[in-house]
């Protein structure tokens, strides 16, 4: 296991939400960490909706999703905060005034304050709700592809029609005995360059292209072995197969906080409105992840919400000190901080 | 004189408390039938009533696909058709059909009362 990371405070989830308390525990000179399960930086902003414009930010008149996070990074930037991407928190354990956490990269970090800034919850793959589905789960069936070579001279059935399924029936082609596309209808969500390549390769006879049906069942025995596919009609058809990948997109669940003993509103997080602290001392919920009356989903909440639980994160992680309120227009102790002086 | 604001005022009182009443029936088979305001989507009165079944992570962007229902057969000629975004967010969606549609992107209005829409399984 590695070595404990001590730091002021633990921001779970790099949406603009977990970037904006990085922003406000940094003027009032307390460091932080920050955790996301997915692969980037921006949360929802920049995996759902990067493209999409947003007009309700605060003298924004217009912004994207992508733009916003790239704003906010650079307002955090002075800073230097850790990012720890593709990671969850896997185990939260309360050592009296102290939180230890550890990552499912077996990161352990103590900290007197974690910030649960995580949207809807993390984004996990999308997995059909069929009972030998889950039955089969990398026991031939998987959501991911940690190491291609595994798929070497296998027969594989990739169920999709964006971008990963796409680029990896492309990449699989060239190692993989066979491989078959299942999407559901003839049009595809991904770059069209790939989506060129993979008609070539079906022209070729080294893809075979099955489209306007979907996932029906599974069938094997200690692996999977069959896939049952249907057309819109209900006919089904059966595939074999040595591996089944299904590329279905993200979803997000709330997941393992359900089991940190917090009081929860339906998916959300119950806060107190003075300084967002959840019924667990340390640890406060902000962004559309938190609940409390009169509640709105609304990203400028989430940016309040941040502002008021690094109060209270401050006084947690400097008992002995007194915090004064300072505006950034004119403290020069926040604008070293900044670096702009 | 003031005929004309008048009828305009009376028109915007009309258009607030105009309703469509529209049948949301859970995979279980349980129904609820609800007086939904005209300009709300379908999801937007699941949401409101609380209705189990449309999970709506997305907030009505079309950017989740958790929010999918089939239409009543009689019903989808007169919808508005889908939008591309749509089509595409459907590819995420499980078990869908020719009537599958995102609740979201469906306006409630005078023309859908009477509307039914059943829930999947699973928004998954």
């Amino acid at each position: 296991m590695s070595e404990t990371i001590k730091t002021d405070c633990l921001i779970i989830g790099a949406g603009p939400v977990g970037l904006f308390a990085v922003f406000e525990l940094g003027i009032l000179g307390l460091d932080s960490h920050v955790v996301d399960n997915l692969d980037k930086i921006g949360g929802q902003c920049a995996e759902l909706y990067p493209d999409k414009p947003i007009y309700d930010i605060p003298a924004l008149p217009e912004c994207t999703g992508l733009s916003l996070i790239e704003n906010l990074q650079k307002q955090i930037k002075p800073f230097n905060t850790p990012f720890h991407l593709n990671e969850r928190i896997d185990e939260i354990i309360n050592t009296g005034d102290l939180w230890k956490l550890k990552t499912t990269g077996n990161k352990v970090f103590e900290t007197p304050n974690i910030f649960i800034a995580g949207g809807v919850g993390s984004f996990e793959p999308r997995k059909p709700p069929i009972e030998n589905v889950s039955k089969y789960e990398n026991k031939g069936i998987q959501y991911s592809i940690p190491d291609k070579n595994f798929y070497k001279d296998k027969k594989i059935i990739i169920f999709g029609g964006g971008d990963s399924a796409l680029d990896w029936t492309v990449e699989l082609s060239k190692i993989a005995s066979h491989v078959t596309l299942v999407h559901r209808r003839d049009e595809f969500k991904a770059a069209n360059h790939t989506v060129n390549l993979m008609k070539q390769l079906v022209k070729e006879g080294q893809v075979d292209l099955i489209t306007k049906n979907q996932i029906s069942d599974v069938k094997g025995s200690d692996r999977v072995e069959k896939a049952i596919i249907k057309d819109n009609e209900g006919n089904e058809k059966i595939i074999d197969c040595d591996e089944i990948l299904i590329f279905y997109g993200l979803k997000m669940e709330l997941g393992p906080i359900n089991d940190w003993s917090l009081n929860l509103n339906e998916k959300q997080i119950e806060v107190n409105t003075e300084n967002f602290e959840t019924n667990l001392s340390g640890v406060f919920a902000m962004g559309d992840i938190s609940y409390y009356p009169g509640k709105l989903k609304l990203i400028l909440s989430g940016f309040h919400e941040a502002a008021l639980a690094a109060q209270k994160a401050f006084i947690r992680a400097r008992p002995d000190e007194t915090l004064t309120f300072r505006y950034t227009t004119s403290s020069s102790d926040i604008q070293k901080k900044l670096g702009v002086k | 004189m003031y005929l004309i604001p008048l009828s305009n005022a009376f028109l915007n009182i009309l258009k607030k408390i105009s309703m469509a009443k529209i049948k949301y029936i859970e995979f279980s088979g349980t129904e609820h039938e609800i007086d939904v305001s005209s300009g709300l989507t379908v999801m937007e009165g699941a949401i409101k009533n609380k209705i189990p079944g449309i999970d709506a992570d997305c907030g009505g962007a079309c950017a989740c696909a958790t929010c999918h229902v089939y239409v009543a057969k009689e019903w989808i000629e007169k919808l508005p058709p889908k939008e591309d975004s749509e089509e595409d967010m459907l590819d995420f969606a499980f078990d869908v059909k020719d009537n599958s549609r995102l609740s979201c992107q469906i306006t409630v209005s005078d023309e859908l009362d009477g509307l039914v829409v059943n829930m999947p399984e699973k928004q998954f």
